[in-house]
């Protein structure tokens, strides 16, 4: 009777203490910004990393977009870490995708696309969007800076039992709906702190219909309501997305491997501590208008009004978030004018995304004054982009088309925005200034993002694309 | 080597908002640092100064009467968003040790309990005590005693708090965590070869 979780769990604990379970770590994925002070404290304290071969190394949240990035970064910081992790990894004997390596990314991309993130596993980084390889029935989560030093020195993390909840979707999507879409209702309907101390299961007949791509969309938003961890159970679909890719099994274990995954489901009779039902069949495209993601609300909806809230915490908390946002209750979302579109980051910047944009992009063009960005989250979305003719949509009809990286996802590289802008994006934080300083946020999916590069405003792409 | 936490007897700043991010408490573009020093130049950034880089008068950071305050008070779900690190860092840069709230965002709490900093679980009536308390008497004490387990706010009001018996240990005593777990080496090679067996594809190396 375990859940998917608790089976993955269980053939991961090394040793018990008390509460906490010793958890061995199969993976870890390392950046730049996270993990410079937890390769010094291990120099520092005269000790090695313990396991080499079970960690690959890719620089993003840093490097610039431009095709100048090869020549030099400008900025210093940046310039630092990139190279202390190029040190790093090289020094510890760490696979890395450096920045001119054709298959660098965005580093919740890349692990997938490579084929390293299988059902079963337990993989770790020091970021918090993790969870979005649970969609392969995985364990993921994000770590701190101190618990990336530990796995480097032991492959291994303490850790406490989550409780367990289950998100059942049902029903088949309405055409422009999109996983984004359903996650962005899951957290307005949990709330921002509503999966705290869970971890999160998503199951139902409408994940299993859902593309890996699009499974990975909604785990990568389970941090957004507090869940550190999401899971999806393997199926067919995984393993197909699987097969030959470089560092999935090789044949000669594949049989072994697929039998063992085909174990890993949670058992029906399962218990959960919370369980959510959520009906998609009339789910409409959403928008975000505040400050957290929890934000959400169907794009043919207004901005909500404070004064109708009853809670005294939630109501301040409103009005806090309209005023940095300069919207006044009642406005339709349809009427908020943008000035810049994103399109990218680890929640949406996958092939299915691209193609998704492009094709409400294609023969339409980018609205005066709006600059729009397309930064797929990979070299290999890139390439297949470009294969498949994407690029030339995107910049026929005026869009940019950049180097892959994290990009404007979060005000930390040339990519941002300036104070008192508004950005349309299929990135996953709304928080205050995380697209840069005095920024201001609306999330959204690839194919509602295209919709309001074209339209300059929000717009329902129903009716863009009609 | 992570700081030891004993008890606090300090000036309690009160910061009235929910779901403060760690975006907020130190934004991204003070991350490009490989130390962990120096961080609390840029804590609460956005709200401590505007946009000329002028400090917010009314930001409970910059009034006087809680300056050099050493717990802060905050609402629920803090230090939600991403798992950088460098808010701990920040928060204890700028002179605290412990922060107060009716709930935080499992990562948050977690790096917090790495660096000696204390993050205390308090029900959402009495957070919202202290915050009022301190609001209407700015400069009133907080104490924090992690061996007895409570929380005294300015008025003399006693709150209860839960903390794990091995993090207790651990900030008591500022243990060095990987040091512990090196110590269950062996138990850590016999599970690797066991896994080995089990699913070897699990141990080829990655290759660069
Ligand atoms: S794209 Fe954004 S959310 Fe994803 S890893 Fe990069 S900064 Fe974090």
């Amino acid at each position: 009777m375990p859940t998917l979780f608790e089976k993955v769990r269980d053939r991961h604990v090394v040793t018990v203490r008390g509460d906490d379970v010793l958890l061995y770590v199969d993976r870890h994925l390392v950046h730049e910004v996270t993990s410079p002070q937890a390769f010094a404290g291990l120099s520092a304290a005269g000790r090695s990393v313990r396991r080499p071969g079970a960690m690959l190394a890719v620089p993003d949240h840093n490097v610039p977009t431009t095709p100048d990035r090869s020549v030099r970064i400008e900025d210093r910081g940046s310039r630092e870490q990139i190279q202390a992790l190029r040190e790093n990894a090289l020094g510890a004997g760490i696979a890395l995708f450096d920045i001119d390596d054709p298959r660098q990314g965005i580093v919740h991309i890349i692990g997938p696309e490579s084929g390293l993130v299988q059902p079963g596993i337990t993989v770790v980084c020091g970021d918090s969007h993790t969870g979005t390889l649970g969609a392969f029935g995985a364990i993921a989560f994000g770590i701190g800076t101190s618990e990336v030093e530990h796995v480097l020195a032991t492959q291994a993390l303490w850790q406490k039992m989550p409780l367990q909840m289950r998100v059942v979707v049902t029903g088949t999507l309405r055409p422009f709906v999109t996983p984004k879409d359903v996650i962005l209702a899951v957290i307005a309907e949990i709330g921002a702190a509503g999966g705290t101390g869970y971890a999160l299961e998503f199951s139902g007949e409408t994940l299993r219909r859902m593309s890996m791509e699009g499974r990975m969309t909604m785990c990568n938003m389970t941090i957004e309501a507090g869940a550190r961890f999401g899971l999806i159970a393997p199926d067919e679909v995984t393993f197909a997305y699987l097969s030959g890719r470089p560092l999935a099994p090789p044949p000669s274990l594949w049989d072994a491997a697929v039998a063992d995954w085909k174990t890993l489901p949670s058992d029906p009779d399962a218990t959960w501590d919370r369980e959510v039902a959520l009906d998609a069949s009339n789910l409409e495209p959403h928008v975000t208008w505040g400050t957290s993601p929890q934000d959400a609300l169907p794009v043919g909806g207004v901005v909500p009004d404070p004064e109708k809230q009853e809670d005294p915490g939630e109501r301040a908390r409103m009005l806090r978030a309209l005023e940095y946002m300069a919207l006044s209750p009642g406005t339709r979302m349809t009427d908020i004018p943008v000035d810049k579109v994103f399109i990218g980051s680890c929640t949406n910047s996958r092939i299915e995304d691209l193609r998704a944009a492009a094709a409400v992009a294609k023969g339409r063009t980018v609205a005066p004054g709006v600059t729009a960005l397309v930064v797929p989250g990979s070299g290999l979305v890139k390439r297949q982009a470009e294969e498949e003719g994407l690029d030339r949509v995107f910049l026929d009809a005026g869009f940019q088309w950049r180097l892959p990286g994290c990009s404007m996802c979060l005000g930390m590289n040339p990519d941002k925005l300036k104070p008192g802008e508004r950005c349309a994006s299929t990135s996953n934080r709304n928080f205050e200034g995380r697209q840069g300083p005095g920024g201001r946020t609306h999330l959204m999916s690839p194919a509602m993002a295209a919709a309001a590069a074209v339209s300059g405003r929000i717009a329902d792409v129903r009716e863009v694309a009609r | 080597m992570r700081e030891k936490f004993l008890s606090l007897s300090t000036v309690g700043v009160p910061l009235d908002r929910v779901n403060v991010d760690t975006d907020a408490i130190i934004p991204a573009r003070y991350l490009k640092t490989i130390k962990r020093t120096g961080l609390g130049e840029g804590l609460f950034f956005a709200w401590r100064y505007d946009m000329d880089g002028k400090e917010r008068p009314d930001f409970p950071l910059n009034r006087p009467e809680f300056r050099g305050g050493e717990v802060l008070v905050a609402g629920e779900n803090f230090g939600c968003g991403s798992s950088r690190e460098h808010a701990v860092w920040a928060l204890m840069d700028f002179g605290f040790r412990a922060v107060i709230a009716p709930s935080f965002s499992d990562i948050f709490h977690n790096n917090c309990l790495k660096n000696g900093m204390l993050p205390v679980t308090l029900p959402a009536a009495a957070v919202r005590s202290l915050i009022d308390a301190l609001l209407a008497a700015p400069g009133g004490k907080i104490r924090v005693d992690l061996e007895g387990q409570t929380v005294t706010g300015p008025n003399g009001d006693i709150h209860a708090f839960g903390v794990a018996s091995f993090a207790k240990t651990c900030l008591l005593e500022g243990l060095d965590e990987i040091a512990l777990t090196l110590a269950s080496a062996g138990e850590l090679d016999r599970y690797e070869r066991e896994r080995k067996k089990a699913t070897p594809w699990l141990f080829l190396d990655l290759p660069g």
